[in-house]
């Protein structure tokens, strides 16, 4: 059964690497999957679908629920209620090793009496394949992920960063339908971890495996995925590609959890045109785009990115239809490549506001605190969460 | 103190081994020495002992009057570190993989024998094993076995007290090593598509390998000395080398022999463990491979 017509898919674009086939197949599917231990609920009804060629992301803080999710996926925990499939097929009852996944472990747990070539070649000596042939592969895939001549290691004779690229190579190479990864670069500093998360993705696009990668780092998801699921307690409070994300989350923890954001509490009030305005606590009103508000509820916040605001002089006239606030400003750092202020609104709220350091450079033409300023910027950069954490993850847009 | 210390970081440990080597000198070494002289004496008691060089047949003359009883020890012994080892295995396995929280509770019931005297627990399996006991006497009487159907005083008896008597020796080694084992690698296995029993015989096994040897030495080296089992529960056809031994020294009073028998034991045991570490420790049976 397909689900293209499921309430939960999301509005994302058709996946992008489906080149042949015009409709994308679906890899992965949870249908309402619950997973308690004992009274606490780890997985709280999630409802996913991850599609062939995908390189998906379960982000969220620790203790969400991105492994537990993982684990039922790769068959190593049962769900309570609920059902897998992979690939059409329903899962939910076998064990790991009749699933056509595998996983890449967050401590790689690679065999530690075994060599990186024994390793390697451990999945495909279980399926029976035997010695051309498996010498052949191991070798080649050994070569992928740049580990050629390593064969007669242990797994304690190589760098962290090695086998980081063992653990890969020993789940590609049995070319799973879909690959799991639970923090794989969890354990390396920040410089190799950069330069992996490039050769992960490379990787992934040149053997075209889906990957479900579990991380609870913003940037590394937001650089690897095609689309992401934010998780939050159990469930997922959004789901779609990185920049929708980013730019339009849905709602408060969305919008905390990925980057900084202004978020101004107000009542909705009448739509005209593409826009709908909402009155803040200080009786300004903004406009944000219509589409993003949800149905009968009055109590919203907008938001907007520090980025996307534009500082002035109080006397001069930002662009025409722009949203506007007044304020003060309470604080300015300069870091470089921008500067970073926060001004306090008329209303109280206190704004962050990043300013590149082109037309303002110098420490005299800077902003400085107790300036008065005005802000402006685009109601198509103003975004609106609903207060509700629980409800707004129903259904994300 | 501290400052000496400091100065002289290479004395740190010979001052720490220096305890255990004292000991092992004054309690091992030196009464080793003696021994080895005294199995190059002749003579007996009554007429005194002489040194003499030439009595190294001392030792070929014990090793072909006490064959039957070396390899009797031999057979024992392994038949009771294979039992033992059947028996632990499972029950490690069990509790460091599925103690939970009665993991602890498990481990000192293994070893709670351990607090009562050896002999008392020996002679207790009299009670057990005797042809009426609580084991045979019910059997007996509702005609299971014949009446004239023995335990006590068999072979299996003495294999049965040894296992008995060893069988933590090997339990928790075995233990240790499995609850070393990170879970993570047996799910990785099932994940590559090893099945249950796979993932055992390819992880886990090989990785509690260490446990494995350290225990059946364990069992094994004292199983083999061991004369109380075959004295309580045995007949004269079980005696072992252990009793010949204690024979020899304490009632025959024919040191040189005793002496002698000792080294070879000694000397056997010493073989029997090098052959055992090269074949549990080559890269063939530990990698696991094909
Ligand atoms: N075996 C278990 N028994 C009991 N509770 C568990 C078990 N495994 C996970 N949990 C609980 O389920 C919740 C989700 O755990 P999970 O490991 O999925 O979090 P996570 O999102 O992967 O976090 P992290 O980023 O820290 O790895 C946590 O509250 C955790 O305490
Ligand atoms: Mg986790």
């Amino acid at each position: 059964m397909l689900a293209a017509s499921e309430p939960f898919v999301t509005s994302s674009r058709p996946c992008s690497l489906q080149s042949e086939a015009n409709v994308p197949t679906v890899d992965v599917k949870l249908v309402d999957v619950v997973k308690r231990f004992g009274d606490a609920v780890a997985v709280d009804h999630i409802n996913l679908e991850v599609m062939d060629g995908e390189f998906f992301s379960l982000l969220g803080p620790s203790g969400c629920g991105k492994t537990t999710t993982l684990r039922m996926i790769g068959g190593f925990e049962e769900p309570t209620s609920g059902l897998i499939e992979l690939q059409g097929q329903d899962v939910t009852w076998l064990p790991p090793y009749r699933r056509n996944v595998n996983t890449v472990f967050q401590n790689y747990a690679l065999f530690p009496h075994l060599t990186i070539y024994e390793n390697v070649a451990f999945g495909l000596r279980r399926q029976g394949v035997s010695d051309p042939e498996l010498k052949s592969r191991v070798h080649e895939m050994l070569a992928l992920v740049e580990l050629s001549g390593f064969d007669a290691r242990k797994p304690t004779q190589i760098s962290g960063g090695q086998a980081q690229r063992v653990a890969l190579a020993r789940a590609l190479i049995n070319k799973p339908a879909v690959l799991l990864l639970d923090e794989p670069l969890g354990a390396l500093d920040l410089k190799l971890r950069k330069q992996m998360q490039v050769e992960l993705k490379r990787i992934q696009q040149e053997v075209g495996i889906t990957f479900v990668y579990v991380t609870h780092d913003q940037e590394e998801a937001m650089t690897m995925s095609d689309r992401i699921a934010v998780m939050n307690r159990g469930r997922y409070e959004q789901l779609g590609e990185p920049e929708v994300l980013y730019e339009r989350p849905t709602t408060r923890f969305v919008a905390g959890f990925l980057g900084i954001s202004n978020l101004l509490p107000g009542t909705v009030g009448a739509a005209d045109g593409s826009y709908a305005a909402v009155r803040l606590a200080d009786d300004t009103t903004v406009r944000a785009p219509k589409s993003l508000f949800v149905a009968d509820r009055s109590g919203v916040s907008v938001g907007v990115r520090p980025e996307k605001i534009r500082m002035h002089e109080q006397s001069a006239e930002p662009p025409a239809g722009h949203n506007q606030l007044s304020g003060t400003v309470r604080d300015a750092s300069y870091i470089g490549v921008s500067t970073q202020y926060i001004v306090e609104a008329r209303g109280g709220a206190q704004i962050m506001v990043y300013e590149q350091n082109v037309e303002r450079a110098t420490k005299a033409e800077l902003w400085a605190p107790g300036e008065s300023v005005r802000l402006s910027w685009s109601p198509d950069h103003t975004f609106v969460v609903t207060d509700d954490e629980g409800a707004a993850a129903a259904a994300p847009r | 103190m501290g400052g000496f210390l400091r100065r002289h970081k290479h004395a740190v440990p010979y001052l720490l081994l220096a305890p255990g080597l004292l000991w092992l000198t004054v309690f091992y070494v030196l009464p080793g020495f003696q021994m080895f002289m005294t199995s190059l004496w002749s003579g007996t008691l009554e007429t005194g002992y002489e040194f003499a060089l030439s009595n190294v047949s001392n030792y070929t003359e014990a090793l072909t009057r006490f064959w039957p009883q070396f390899s009797r020890s031999i057979l024992y012994g392994a038949a009771a570190t294979a039992l033992t080892f059947a028996i632990s295995y499972p029950l490690a396995y069990t509790i460091a993989f599925r103690g939970g929280r009665y993991k602890n509770l498990l481990l000192f019931l293994v070893v709670a024998p351990f607090f009562t005297s050896f002999l008392l627990r020996t002679v207790s399996w009299t009670i057990i094993l005797g042809d009426t006991g609580i084991l045979l006497g019910p059997l007996k009487e509702i005609g299971v076995l014949p009446a004239e159907f023995q335990l006590l005083s068999t072979p299996i008896a003495v294999v049965a007290g040894i296992t008995y008597n060893f069988l933590p020796f090997m339990t928790l080694p075995i233990y240790v090593s499995l609850e070393k084992i990170d879970k993570r690698l047996v799910e990785a296995a099932e994940d590559l598509f090893a099945t249950s029993f796979g993932a055992f015989r390819r992880i886990t096994l090989p990785l509690s390998l260490p446990g494995i040897f350290a225990g059946s030495l364990l069992t094994f080296i004292p199983a083999m000395g061991d004369y109380v089992n075959a004295e309580l529960l045995g007949n004269t056809e079980t005696t072992m080398i252990g009793n010949v031994i204690q024979n020899q020294f304490l009632t025959q009073n024919n040191y040189p022999t005793a002496s002698a028998l000792s080294f070879i034991l000694m000397a056997g045991i010493l073989i029997a463990v090098a052959v055992y570490a090269r074949l549990l420790g080559t890269d063939e049976l530990t990698a696991g491979g094909v």
